[in-house]
């Protein structure tokens, strides 16, 4: 090499020889494994990404305003007072769920009342007859009801026609296209009316129990907005909280992050899955450059410029590797973003260039971990080996790759859930279910070879091969089995406990709730169940408290680190007085109080409440019912069945004890199908109460998980393409040996047809065993989820296997033979010229 | 005594770019079965070629091979295949035995190509034939060299073959064993009268074959007939 080559002449030469490697077919399953991989990790990517931005550029029209004050109870009129002396424009809302009703039906619906000026911040457009959007600031007129689509089409109503909200009837006089409070959000299942302020009371509909939000809406200078947050955070009690364009919708920012991290996990199947491919291209790609790498070095390539060469031809695939798969995940991606545009209720803003960067960052992680150590020992192969081919690398160095790849695979988790703990749980869940599926996987290969043994030749030969390579059959088993897994799970086996779940229901469950029953209402009630000819329901007192202490601390969101625990203090409880336990309720710790408890206050309370908020027995609890303290001791624990769908309480007091406080009164009925226009005939006698249609609800919440998991599905199709890229890799890397064993056949007389029946019955054996490791998988998680968290019995469901079997069977025998179409070609000649 | 194979003006070239490489060129000859012939000549001389020609694993570039009576050059891939199956037996210097297959499953396999009903039982009594009665159940990575190739020849004659093609059959063995299998295979086909085309670069071992086709350049350059010797009467 003369004076030797200089870095320049290093990188042409690792160019020209990466080319070369390309074309003859040595690096394309690397590299599109490194696609998959970057096209994985982007589809998830891009779409949190446009998602977020979303989020930023509609911050304030999210809000509607600069700044909102949200309460649980009417914002004291102080709050109001400063914003108008710091010179700040304000509006007000006041938002609670109500029954209203068109000409027959009646519907469940968030009513939103707002004043002038609404809103302060972002577009509101409604739309005429004509159908024509406008934009529009201000209220519907007195009178007046604007609409959404969905309560629109629902009740069938018409322009200027009537529409029953509480005592009040209101003209329809618009359709609302676009709200600022409406525009975005997660699981948004209410369909919306708005109406005049000035309208609210005479709809009768606030009364003692209804759930109702407050807004107290500013905008104004930044200065002005400063100042007027410095007065009201300070201000803000239990249950009010002040919100700005940073902090805008944290519901929605953090089911953002949940299904980011969720999709983003499932990704990561797929990358890991393509990482085992690379891992697999990378020792073939080695084997075969052994050679070339010892005649570099005789010919006087120092090692440290083999090595160069060949990270430079890496560092080369990576980047178009990575560019490719940024451009596979951004078509991709549009595919996740039609899937839960649904759910996610926001058009969405291109994405950036952020997630593609990251994407190309991820790949080069995975190449750093899984193909530079083994490519890296192509730099210690002894020179001798051009006249000893039989000497290799030197050994006693694979850690060093298992320990980069190992460390690869755990900064892309941590990267994923930015989450020490989460990661170490995922890691651990990883490793556990690797190594019981490989333990699995490897008793299967065994039992079909030695089940093979006694089968015709195809049988027997591919059974044969496949135990004899049993750790590349085990990884192709599982790595196929983790893919084909992920989709049972999320069809199948979901299905199944849904449909489970619903038939461990009592057909006479209760599918109706009644709340918001004022105390001069029950015997109205009463008597309008009978004239119906119907049992009247059993109606239980609720009266609604804040928890502001316990054991004399006072509490509020910010004193538990729990998410549920800081959203239950952070609303009001429910709470109830009875005589005696309902029949679905286990007392589990203490004692049930008797006919005359004694002073003071007792409280059963549920124990997974407890639980969360940390409570024992003899704890003292203080609530704040309106203004009032009430304190008890907690004298015992209940289980309570809730898929009873019956009422029930998470804190139950002892009869007498809450007479003093004011109380709404809730139920739960069995309405047969096919009467529901007696819901009809109750709304519109009671238009103050609220009727809950749990499977209406149900459905709704059904078709949301439709749309997340049909997501998460399209995600784990990444998987199963990776999983077959890990088949094709194994293939590769057993292509010499089987050419070989090809040739022998042809020698001694096998004809296309026997030859490509034994690749057939080994890779159907391949498949089939992914598919019932997937079915195992699938049935023991089925079983735990049904057992442990449904608590309802499992049955196994024969699809499963079927599935698993024949989709893997078909499956695999498709790839594998397509892979090995090269081998069945193979010339006789091979066993003479290889001798 | 008529004729089981016959090379009608083979050749063989191979292009390498833009020039022809002649590897074979106008070979004719006829074998009359039972035979036994030793193809001889230098490294690169188109012995390996000539033994591929001959057993249909290649095909010319021009010339014509008649094996078993029937013309190789009419038929395709697959019907070569299965002239192979009925008529040919192998036997090669690397053994060529399926690393997943035991001892037997390996003897077993042409005759499971070949549909033969009691394959396992036909298997088992060739390899008690070749001495390795108590090895049937072993892989080919637990046996020795020597008895890998004795599983090679169990194969080779478990058609049975009315050709037996062997290509520098103790090129991996050492002298004494190389002798021994020599011996076996030499012993099963004047047992079983079938024909041995053997490709070597040993004289000794040529010497035991009744006629030998001497090659160079691609050329046959002597037709040699004379009275078989025994390996162990010329080994040193």
């Amino acid at each position: 090499m003369g004076a030797g080559l200089g870095p320049a002449g290093v990188l042409r030469l690792a160019l020209r020889l990466l080319g070369r490697d390309f074309r003859a077919g040595e690096l394309r399953l690397m590299a599109l494994s490194l696609v998959l991989a970057v096209a994985s990790f982007t589809t998830v990517a891009f779409f949190a990404d446009r998602v977020r931005q979303a989020l930023s550029r509609e911050a304030s029209q999210l809000l509607g305003a600069d700044l909102v004050v949200v309460s649980d109870r009417p914002i004291e009129a102080l709050l109001a007072e400063e914003a108008s002396r710091l010179g700040l424009s304000r509006t007000a809302t006041t938002r609670f769920p109500s029954m209203i009703s068109g000409a027959q039906e009646s519907l469940l619906t968030e009513i939103k009342a707002v004043g002038e000026g609404y809103p302060l911040r972002g577009r509101l457009r409604i739309a005429g007859p004509d159908g024509v959007p406008r934009p529009m600031v201000g209220a519907p007129a007195p009178g007046e009801a604007w609409v959404d689509e969905r309560a629109f089409t629902r009740l069938g109503l018409r322009f200027g026609g009537p529409v029953n909200v509480g005592d009040r009837a209101l003209k329809v006089a618009a359709r609302v296209v676009d709200d600022p409070d409406t525009s975005i959000g997660f699981l948004n299942v209410m369909p919306r009316l708005m109406l005049n302020a000035a309208d609210l009371p005479a709809t009768g509909l606030i009364q003692t129990g209804s759930r109702v939000i407050y807004r107290l809406m500013v905008s104004g200078s930044r200065e002005a907005v400063d100042a007027f947050r410095a007065f009201a955070a300070p201000r803000a009690g239990p249950g009010q909280r002040v919100e700005d364009v940073r902090d805008a919708r944290p519901e929605i920012r953090s089911a953002l992050e949940r299904a980011e991290r969720f999709l983003g996990l499932a990704s990561l199947l797929s990358v890991i899955l393509a990482a085992v491919a690379v891992a697999l291209a990378a020792r073939r790609y080695l084997q075969r450059h052994l050679d070339a790498c010892a005649v570099m070095r005789c010919l006087g390539a120092s090692r440290a410029q083999t090595v160069w060469i060949h990270a430079l031809q890496l560092a080369v695939l990576g980047l178009a590797a990575g560019l490719a798969g940024c451009g596979a995940g951004f078509a991709a991606q549009w595919g996740l973003s039609a899937l839960l545009a649904p759910v996610v209720q926001v058009s969405l803003p291109p994405p950036s260039v952020a997630p593609a960067l990251q994407g190309i960052a991820a790949g080069f992680v995975l190449l750093l971990g899984f193909a530079l150590p083994p490519l890296a020992a192509l730099g210690r192969v002894p020179t001798l080996r051009v006249l000893r081919r039989d000497l290799g690398p030197p050994r006693g160095t694979a850690w060093l790759g298992h320990a980069a790849g190992l460390a690869a695979v755990v900064a892309l988790i941590l990267w994923h859930t930015r989450d020490l703990k989460l990661a170490a749980w995922v890691l651990g869940g990883l490793a556990m279910a690797a190594v019981v599926s490989a333990a699995v996987a490897l008793g299967l290969v065994r039992a079909a070879a030695s089940v093979g043994r006694e089968a015709g030749f195809a049988w027997r030969f591919g059974l044969a091969n496949l135990s004899r390579r049993a750790l590349g059959s085990v990884v192709q088993v599982v790595a196929l089995g983790a893919g084909l897994l992920a989709l049972i799970l999320m069809s199948i086996t979901r299905a199944d406990l849904l449909d489970s779940w619903q038939r461990s229901l009592p057909p006479e469950a209760p599918n109706r709730f009644l709340v918001n029953i004022q105390p001069d209402q029950r015997q109205a009630l009463a008597e309008f169940f009978a004239a119906e000819g119907r049992p009247a329901p059993q109606l239980f007192p609720m009266v609604r408290g804040r928890l502001a202490a316990i054991n004399d601390q006072p509490v509020n969101a910010s004193s538990f680190g729990d998410e549920r625990a800081r959203r239950l203090v952070d609303r009001e409880f429910n709470l109830s007085w009875a005589q005696r336990p309902q029949l679905d309720n286990v007392i589990v710790a203490g004692q049930w109080w008797s006919r005359q408890p004694p002073a003071p206050l007792q409280f059963s309370v549920e124990q997974g409440i407890a639980d969360t908020l940390g409570l024992k027995l003899g704890d003292r609890l203080r609530y704040d019912v309106a203004g009032t303290p009430l304190e008890g001791a907690i004298t015992s624990l209940r289980k309570v069945q809730w898929d009873s769908f019956r009422v029930n309480f998470f804190v139950v007091a002892p009869p007498g004890t809450l007479d003093d406080y004011p109380v709404s009164w809730v139920t739960s009925f069995h309405l047969p199908a096919g009467e529901a226009a007696l819901m009809d005939r109750l709304v519109k006698r009671f238009p103050n109460l609220l009727v809950v249609d749990v499977a209406a609800v149900l459905a709704q919440v059904q078709t949301m998980m439709d749309q997340v998991i049909r997501a998460v599905e399209y995600v784990f199709l990444f998987s199963v393409a990776a999983g077959l890229l890990v088949l094709f890799a194994a293939i590769q890397s057993t292509h010499d040996e089987r050419v070989r064993e090809a040739a022998i056949l042809r020698t001694l007389g096998g004809d296309s047809r026997q030859l490509r029946q034994a690749q057939a019955a080994e890779f159907v054996a391949v498949g089939a065993l992914s598919g019932l490791l997937a079915a195992v998988g699938a049935t023991a998680l089925g079983w735990v989820l049904a057992e442990r968290v449904l608590n309802v019995p499992y049955t196994l469901d024969p699809w499963v296997w079927a599935v698993g079997l024949v989709a893997g069977g078909a499956g695999v025998l498709a790839a594998g033979l397509l892979g090995t179409r090269q081998v069945v070609r193979a010339s006789p000649m091979e066993t003479l010229r290889r001798a | 005594m008529s004729s089981i194979i016959t090379a009608d003006a083979l050749t063989k070239e191979v292009s390498t770019g833009s020039d022809r490489l002649v590897i074979l060129d106008h070979v004719s000859f006829a074998i009359s079965a039972g035979e036994s012939v030793a193809v001889v000549g230098a490294s690169g001389s188109g012995k390996t070629t000539l033994l591929g020609l001959l057993a249909g694993l290649d095909t010319p570039t021009r010339g014509r091979v008649m094996l078993a009576g029937r013309d190789l050059g009419a038929m395709d891939e697959d019907g070569r295949a299965r002239l192979r199956r009925e008529a040919v037996g192998f036997v090669f210097q690397s053994f060529q035995l399926l690393p997943a297959l035991t001892a037997l499953e390996n003897v077993m396999l042409p005759l499971e190509l070949g549909g033969v009903a009691a394959a396992r039982e036909t298997a088992a009594a060739l390899l008690g034939r070749v001495g390795l009665a108590a090895r049937l159940r072993h892989y080919p990575r637990q046996l020795s060299g020597g008895e890998q190739q004795r599983v090679a020849i169990a194969r080779a004659f478990a058609g049975p073959p009315q050709v037996l093609f062997a290509d520098e059959p103790t090129g991996n063995l050492d002298a004494a064993t190389g002798c021994e299998i020599v011996d076996l295979m030499f012993e099963l086909n004047r047992d079983r009268h079938t024909t041995l085309v053997l490709v070597t670069h040993d004289e000794a071992l040529s010497r035991r074959c009744a006629r030998r086709l001497r090659l160079s350049a691609g050329r046959l350059e002597a037709d040699e007939r004379g009275a078989p010797v025994r390996l162990a009467a010329v080994a040193p």
